[in-house]
């Protein structure tokens, strides 16, 4: 079989001669492990600096302008019957499925008794989701989403209709924030499984530029800004 | 994949006169060219992030070993299986193994030119292994046998009538009276069809727009969803990767990913952008078993240090091919290889030879548009003068085109001699055209006037008129 140690020294030392550069060169390790360390930001759009509730609206805006549908909830206790009123609306089965986040698990579900609560991943069945995101991006109305067994991926694209629950505390104005606290949780360079920025529905615009919402994941979006 | 590179002039001649080309070909200036410019224009810091884009794969070629084994350590740590491949035969050997020890039948696929550029569906299918392309425009193109015309939008030569023609023509288990004559309807179908094949594929294969070497993660951007439930839902996930996706760390994509989807359709971010970090974790309950990286070199190296470097900036976006006049003529399948467009043509040369590409970096009006419009500030048609340069230096043009150019350069060197013969011509082609100010037909120009006319001059050179002091600004 090709590949294997000698094509790793192969490609290794093509780029080393193209470049004509040392891989034993200490300066050159040096500036590049001080690089990554530090991590630093960039050009950042003026565009999310504005004080929270400011990012809340911004977010919310942003989110309209990518096909999702979006709304402000008091607390998480009016989650249920958020998401009970918008299955009702879109003709859905009142039939729901979610994984282990805690934060839903607190959420009384019992209040509205003819929403059936399944929990786990999705194998496909599933018409509707709700997760719960990570962190929210003002700056482009995208929502972050964590793989594990509170929030399994599948939930996020195997669905017609995709719920997300985001606390208002966790919307941010740019991506530069949000990896910051990706970082706090997981610890410096170490990721979950997945990560997930959605930005809008399900969309493909392959037929004559025609753009069409639920190609092949969530025909719809809809999220719960809780706070 | 095969190149008709070699015969770009026959095929370009073929694509001006294929109508439905044309009548596709009419859309893309409403589409992106519009979206893009509202896109760029609504951020106040859009060239600020083009000028940091730049800059940070500018380091990262630069020290691109040293940025590999970074990543090559962190992905490893975090499970993934990271294979090297010199060239596209060892990437398929390599894509195929783990096919064959996953036991696999079928492979669904995410959209990835990478894949397209070391020809692996037919390798795979060759060895009894079925590939299903996912995104909707790389479905209806394998539907048909052919290769993307666009490195994002594949299907953008063919019109809707043409796509519900293949529908019908393939999903015979639907009932033929069935209405197709809309998009929404065309997806719909597709949707439905296809939701089958990710539930019940082994493998799925996609690309990669990054990897990052802080965390050893590889990040895919798409529109359809198609992409993730390519990598969810099998047992095994196979990333294809050329060694130029490396970026240091998530803040770098951040400032990338901010002019990728502007520049590519217009939108402020594309649907979806997924990061993968090795395999399923314990205790999670969906995901890949196996994570597999095939870091794909193929001809990427020696561009490196050559006056080709900049071209490995390139992110895909397209937007070289949306705002190039001639792509807009002929559309992507003339330019004969993966690549199309003025990013094509001065991948292509560097990637399979420019005695195979010697037209491409020739298909250009040098009107400098796609310069302008790539996020990564590549200047594409000084790339492509080079290779003009090249092919020169090893007399790869035709007698006459040499001939011309050595006519040319004569008189260049002779500047009483140039003004004396471009004098007696433009006052000769004035004095014969002066009555309808154009010619439908001239000697040796003919390959102009089957066209379109050629503009009769007025009967004084540009050396004259400045001469004269006739200048306006």
């Amino acid at each position: 079989m090709s590949g294997g140690p000698s094509a790793r020294d192969a490609v290794l030392g093509r780029v080393r001669a193209a470049l004509g550069v040392d891989s034993r060169d200490p300066g050159r390790r040096a500036a590049i492990a001080d690089r990554l360390a530090a991590h630093r930001a960039g050009i950042v759009p003026a565009r999310g600096h504005i004080p929270p509730a400011e990012q809340v609206d911004l977010y919310e805006n942003r989110l309209k302008g990518v096909m999702a549908t979006v709304e402000r909830l008091p607390d998480a206790a009016s989650v249920p019957g958020a998401v009970a009123a918008v299955l009702r609306d879109r003709n859905l089965p009142a039939a729901i499925r979610i994984g282990d986040d805690p934060r839903l698990a607190a959420m009384p579900w019992g209040a509205v008794p003819t929403l059936a609560v399944s929990r786990g991943r999705s194998f496909g069945a599933d018409l509707a989701a709700v997760s719960h995101a990570f962190a929210a991006v003002a700056e482009t109305g995208t929502t972050m989403l964590v793989s594990g067994p509170d929030n399994p991926t599948t939930l996020n694209f195997l669905p017609d209709l995709h719920i997300i629950v985001v606390d208002a505390a966790d919307i941010a104005g740019d991506f530069e924030t949000v990896i910051a606290r990706l970082r706090a949780r997981y610890g410096e360079g170490e990721m979950p499984r997945t990560v997930n920025f959605v930005t809008g529905p399900s969309r493909s615009a392959d037929i004559e530029q025609t753009l069409v919402l639920g190609a092949h994941g969530p025909r719809a979006l809809h999220v719960l800004i809780v706070g | 994949m095969q190149t008709t590179s070699p015969r770009f002039k026959q095929n370009a001649a073929e694509a001006l006169v294929d109508p439905n080309l044309q009548q596709a070909l009419g859309m893309v200036e409403r589409g992106f060219i519009v979206k893009r410019r509202d896109a760029a224009a609504a951020l106040p810091e859009f060239d600020a992030l083009r000028a940091s884009g730049r800059a940070i794969k500018d380091h990262v070629l630069e020290n691109l070993d040293l940025y590999l084994e970074a990543y090559e350590k962190k992905a490893t740590e975090a499970g993934a299986k990271v294979h090297w491949a010199v060239d596209a035969a060892d990437a398929r050997d390599i894509i195929l193994g783990i096919c064959q020890a996953a036991g696999a039948k079928t492979v669904t696929k995410g959209k990835s030119m990478v894949t397209e550029e070391i020809g692996l569906n037919d390798h795979l299918s060759a060895n009894g292994i079925t590939p299903v392309e996912t995104d909707l425009g790389e479905y209806i193109i394998q539907l048909r046998g052919e290769h993307p015309s666009h490195i994002i939008a594949p299907a953008i030569h063919l019109t809707r009538a043409q796509i519900a023609d293949d529908f019908r023509r393939v999903h015979t288990h639907l009932d033929p009276a069935r209405p197709l004559e809309e998009a929404p309807t065309l997806l719909a179908e597709a949707r439905g069809v296809m939701r089958e094949r990710f539930l019940a594929a082994d493998v799925g294969i996609t690309g990669a727009n990054f990897l990052v070497a802080e965390t050893g993660t590889s990040i895919i951007v798409t529109n359809e969803g198609n992409g993730d439930l390519t990598q969810i839902l099998p047992r095994v996930h196979v990333v294809v990767a050329s060694i130029e996706k490396l970026v240091p760390t998530l803040e770098d994509v951040a400032q990338i990913v901010r002019i990728l989807a502007r520049s590519a359709t217009g939108q402020e971010m594309s649907v979806y952008t997924t990061l993968s970090t090795g395999p399923r974790r314990p205790g999670d309950p969906d995901g890949p078993e196996e994570y597999h990286v095939v870091l794909l070199d193929n001809g990427r190296s020696a561009m490196l240090g050559s006056e080709f470097q900049d071209m490995l900036r390139c992110i895909r976006c397209g937007a070289c091919m949306n705002h190039c006049p001639v792509y807009g003529a002929i559309g992507g399948h003339a330019y004969g290889w993966v690549y199309p467009g003025p990013m094509g043509a001065v991948l292509t040369p560097a990637l399979i030879g420019i005695d195979k590409a010697a037209h491409l970096p020739n298909a250009s009006t040098f009107c400098g548009r796609c310069e302008a419009v790539c996020p990564m500030q590549i200047p594409l048609p000084k790339m492509m003068r080079h290779w003009r340069e090249r092919e020169f230096e090893r007399h790869l043009q035709p007698g006459t085109v040499r001939a011309g150019l050595g006519l040319w350069a004569f008189l260049a060197r002779r500047p009483a001699l140039y003004r004396l013969a471009t004098g007696l011509a433009a006052r000769a082609l004035g004095l014969f055209g002066k009555r309808k100010g154009r010619f439908a037909a001239l000697p040796l120009a003919g390959g102009w006037t089957a066209h379109r006319d050629m503009a009769a001059p007025e009967g004084r050179t540009f050396q004259d008129l400045w001469a004269a002091g006739e200048r306006r600004r």
